[in-house]
Formats: structure tokens, C-alpha cells, sequence
């Protein structure tokens, strides 16, 4: 078992890779250890992986329904053998609404990423390679949303489309991409006047195949990390806009609308706002590690050439 | 024969800083012609110049017969190639060697990608082993032997070559220049070779042009600068300099 393993482990991190699957093994295989050699990083995955298999296995963790309550019997109940997490105003048990709360964290922190991290990338490399004048329209727009405060701008979004958790997303990609266009335009232009560039410029290709094929690889890690490190920024603000009722409405169990819902009785029965901070304090956290590993693993400069 | 390249009164400014000033040239096909000077001379901003990396105020450039316009076409490309000073920086960080030999291929929809890359990696004295590595496995020399296998890939019949050896360490940089005059001579390619050691072009050279401050000093044969019949006074100073330090006796005395 060992030998193979051994012998797998030398296959990849040969010297001489004899193909092109096994370069590209090899060479993830290298960020693979770096990253995995970093213990808090390593946490910072676990978390992830962890609220991926709650969101992924809600139906069968959680012990209640999420939206049904038991008005009669079960408001308020203090945690317990029978209610881990203790219940809500309307009796319903708050450790199951946090595990189908997950799925929303998930569907939000996702859906941000997939809008906001692609246009980031192509307004800052377009503007960061192109130059001149449209360097200089792309950027401006860049700042004047930069200028806006990020929650206030969701918010004015959220009151002109109608509050809801999809309008809370566009909002929030809305607000969270120029920071994505500067770190872009920011390497793009760190390499766009290097020889590899011109070899390629020398070769005949188009800016367009320049921009998608050569420069854009080599945005995309440092993308990656401060993506990940926003995250943790994006559930904030997503339970902020749910806090202040424009994000997720009842009876959803999205995280934020759910210690707005608890701040009322927040003396008495602390542990209504208490459960959902919790889980948004461990989710956010466990990005802001998975993140920092991420920086250190990815980071061109650091090592590797 | 006729003129490979062909360059007239060519005007290259900066923001008002003139790095060229007229200057003309006419390379013949299959001669391998240098170009030295200090730094800053702008020899190398006319190598740039033809490859259309540096923008042109004046004059005319024309190769193999054709004028060249500010636009270059792909049909240019596949005439002339360049060979970058630092293999260092001349490779992208990101990708193997296979994929940095495919990418001209890809660029000019050249379809027997698998039996070319094989040959250009031969044709360098680089076997197959170093197809699937990355730059960062590679050494300085080999750097620069996957840099003229990038080259040489699209058949050009003009190479540029900006200081091909100045990165390189002494041993390395003969295997190098040999293996430049290897090709040359196989596929009789015309080089415009831009180097400041004098050594470098009398060896690889026929003809070389002496440039200072953007402007020709003059024009020798490589066997008149093997003798040392330089009729311009700079061209004596830079012999001097390329000597080395020499210590005068009786100028210097210790303690």
C-alpha cells in the first residue's frame, strides 16, 4: 500500500513529465501540499466542507421542520435534549432552521461569486491591457461604484427591485465586483509589458486571445483568494440586508432575518439571536482561514518559479 | 540577391525623446548582421521597431520586398520572429513548454502540432523529456532553447535576436550561439543580431553597424573589426572598452 503510494507520489512530482495530464497532476499536486501543510487553513476547509455537507444533507440532519412551528406548546423553549438549539417566537426549533439556513448562505455566497468575480475579471483585464480611453471609461465607472458605501447601494437596490433573497444577491454582485476589476487591472498591468506577452503579441495573436489565454490565467489566483476572503463580507451583508427585513423573507431561515427576528426578546431569551450569529461567526470565519490558506498556497510570487 | 530587410531614415520617439533618428539599414537574405552600441544606443529599439513592438514616427521598413505598415499582418509574422534578451521573462510563468510551442501553431491554425513540436524540440537539442515541463524546471539555457524552438517553430526566414546570450553564463552562451548558427545555416535564415559584446558579433556576424544615441557611427565588415581598422574614433573606445580594464603601469601606486 505504502510502495504505491510512493511511486504515486514520485509519477507526480516527476521532473519529467511524460504527459500533459500528469504536469497539470503534478503541478496541483504542489499547491495541494503547500496548502494542506497549513493547519488553520486546513480548519478553514474543514468548516466549508462541513457547511457544504449540512446544506447538501438537510433533509435528513435536520430533527423538525424549518418553517412549522408548534405555537401552543414549544414558544421560546430554552435549549434542551429535545431542542439543542432551544425554539423561536413561533415554536419552531432553531437547530433545524440553521441547517436549512446553510443552503441559503450557500445559495447567496455562490451566486455572488459566479456574477460579481467573472465581470470583475473582464472590465480589469480589458481596461488593465486596452489602455487609454477605455481603460479610462471602465475605471472611472469602477470608482464611482467603489464611492458608493457598499450596504447603503444594496440597500437603495434592494428598495427599487423589491425586497427577496434573489434581489438581495444581484444587489449585493452589484456592489462587490469593483474591487475585482482593480485587483485585475492591477496584475494585468504588471505583466502586460513583460517579453511573454510580446512573444505572444510576436506570434500574431489577437488582444482578445491575449487577454482570455494568457492574461486571465494569471489574474485568476489572486481572484480566487480575495473572493474567498470576501466571502465571509458577503454573508455579512446578506444577513444584514435579511437584519434589516430586505433580504430573505419569513418563513425562510436565512441567518440574519433570523437574529433580526430575535433581537426583541434578546435579554430574556438570548439564545434566539445567539444560535444563527454563531453558525455566521463560524461560516465567516472558516472562509476568512480557507482564504488566507488559499493566499499563501496560490500567491505567484511565493515559491514555485 | 535582395535586401531581407530594408529600413530607410527610420524615426522612433518616445514622448518627445528621440530613440532613433533616421537611420538606414539594408540586411541581404541569409546574412546574419549585427547591430552594437552602449545601452541606450537604440539598437534594441530598432530590432523592436521591425517586429512592431515600437511605434514609428518616420521612415520605412520593408522586408523580404514588402512595405510594412503599422499594422503588421499574421502573413508578417510567420517571416519574421524575435528571440528575447531574458529567459527569464521571455516564458510564461503558467505554461509547459508543449503549450508555449502550440500557441503560434494555434494562432495560425497550423494543424500537425504533434510531429512539429517534436521536431523544433529536437531541432534545439532538447529531447522529449522537457516537453511537459513548466519554465520554472527549466534552467537559463534551456529557457532560451525553448525560446528559439518558439521562434523557429512558424519556419520564419528572418530571426530577430536582442542580446540572445546576455543572460546566460559563459559556457552556456557558446552552446547557444553554435546552436543559433546551426539553424542558420541549416534553414538559411537572416539574422539582425543585437548584442554589446564585440566578441559575440565578430563571431556570429558578417556585417555589423555601430550605433550611439539613436544614430549610425558607421559600418564595418566583422573582419575589419577582427583587425581593428575602425575609421570612427567611437568605435576605437568601444574596442578599448570591450578589452576590459587595463591597468596602466606607473599610474597607480599602492599604500
Amino acid at each position: 500500500m505504502s510502495e504505491i503510494a510512493r511511486t504515486r507520489r514520485e509519477w507526480l512530482l516527476s521532473e519529467r513529465p511524460a504527459s500533459r495530464l500528469q504536469a497539470r497532476l503534478g503541478r496541483a499536486y504542489v499547491t495541494w501540499r503547500r496548502f494542506s501543510s497549513n493547519r488553520l487553513a486546513m480548519v478553514g476547509l474543514g468548516i466549508i466542507v462541513a457547511l457544504l455537507v449540512v446544506a447538501a444533507l438537510a433533509d435528513v440532519l435536520a430533527p423538525q421542520s424549518a418553517t412549522i412551528g408548534d405555537l401552543k406548546n414549544a414558544r421560546l423553549l430554552p435549549p434542551s435534549s429535545a431542542h439543542i438549539f432551544g425554539t423561536d417566537d413561533l415554536g419552531r426549533d432553531i437547530l433545524s432552521r440553521i441547517i436549512y439556513g446553510s443552503r441559503l448562505t450557500l445559495y447567496v455566497v455562490a451566486l455572488v461569486a459566479i456574477i460579481a468575480a467573472p465581470v470583475g475579471l473582464l472590465v480589469g483585464t480589458v481596461a488593465g491591457y486596452a489602455g487609454g480611453w477605455i481603460d479610462a471609461i471602465l475605471m472611472r465607472i469602477t470608482d464611482i461604484f467603489l464611492a458608493f458605501p457598499k450596504l447603503i447601494l444594496a440597500l437603495a437596490f434592494v428598495a427599487a427591485l423589491g425586497p427577496g433573497i434573489e434581489n438581495a444577491v444581484l444587489a449585493i454582485a452589484i456592489t462587490s465586483w469593483p474591487p475585482y476589476a482593480r485587483i485585475a487591472r492591477a496584475e494585468t498591468l504588471t505583466v502586460r509589458n513583460s517579453d511573454y506577452i510580446k512573444a505572444v503579441q510576436l506570434m500574431g495573436a489577437s488582444p482578445f486571445h491575449i487577454v482570455l489565454r494568457h492574461i486571465m490565467p494569471l489574474c485568476i489566483s489572486s481572484l480566487i483568494v480575495r473572493v474567498t476572503l470576501d466571502m465571509a463580507g458577503i454573508i455579512l451583508t446578506a444577513a444584514g440586508l435579511g437584519f434589516v427585513g430586505l433580504g430573505a423573507q419569513p418563513p425562510l431561515p436565512e441567518w440574519g432575518a433570523m437574529i433580526a427576528s430575535g433581537r426583541r426578546f434578546i435579554l430574556d431569551q438570548w439564545w434566539v439571536a445567539a444560535a444563527p450569529g454563531g453558525a455566521i461567526l463560524i461560516v465567516s470565519l472558516g472562509f476568512n482561514l480557507l482564504g488566507d490558506g488559499l493566499r499563501d498556497a496560490l500567491d505567484p510570487r511565493s515559491g514555485g518559479q | 540577391m535582395s535586401a531581407a530587410i530594408s529600413i530607410t531614415d527610420l524615426q522612433v520617439v518616445y514622448d518627445r525623446f528621440h530613440a532613433l533618428n533616421g537611420v538606414s539599414l539594408e540586411v541581404e537574405a541569409g546574412e546574419s548582421f549585427g547591430l552594437v552600441g552602449e545601452s541606450g544606443s537604440g539598437k534594441s529599439t530598432l530590432l523592436r521597431a521591425v517586429a512592431g513592438l515600437a511605434p514609428v514616427s518616420a521612415g520605412t521598413i520593408s522586408v523580404n520586398g514588402q512595405k510594412l505598415g503599422p499594422r503588421r499582418d499574421k502573413a508578417f509574422y510567420r517571416q519574421v520572429q524575435m528571440v528575447f534578451q531574458d529567459p527569464y521573462g521571455s516564458l510564461h510563468p503558467r505554461q509547459t513548454v508543449d503549450r508555449l510551442l502550440q500557441e503560434p501553431l494555434a494562432v495560425h491554425g497550423i494543424g500537425d502540432g504533434e510531429t512539429r513540436i517534436q521536431r523544433a524540440l529536437d531541432e534545439v537539442g532538447l529531447g522529449s523529456g522537457f516537453r511537459f515541463r513548466y519554465s520554472h524546471q527549466l534552467s537559463g539555457g534551456q529557457r532560451q532553447r525553448v525560446a528559439i524552438a518558439r521562434a523557429l517553430i512558424l519556419e520564419p526566414s528572418i530571426l530577430l535576436l536582442d542580446e540572445p546570450t546576455s543572460a546566460l553564463d559563459a559556457s552556456v552562451q557558446a552552446e547557444v550561439l553554435n546552436l543559433l548558427e546551426e539553424v542558420r545555416r541549416a534553414r538559411g535564415l537572416t539574422f539582425l543580431m543585437v548584442s554589446h559584446d564585440l566578441a559575440v558579433v565578430t563571431h556570429m556576424c558578417g556585417r555589423l553597424m555601430v550605433m550611439r544615441n539613436g544614430e549610425t557611427v558607421e559600418m564595418l565588415s566583422a573582419a575589419e573589426l577582427a583587425t581593428r581598422q575602425a575609421s570612427h574614433d567611437y568605435t576605437q573606445r568601444l574596442l578599448a572598452a570591450s578589452d576590459g580594464f587595463v591597468r596602466h603601469p606607473g599610474t597607480f601606486s599602492p599604500g
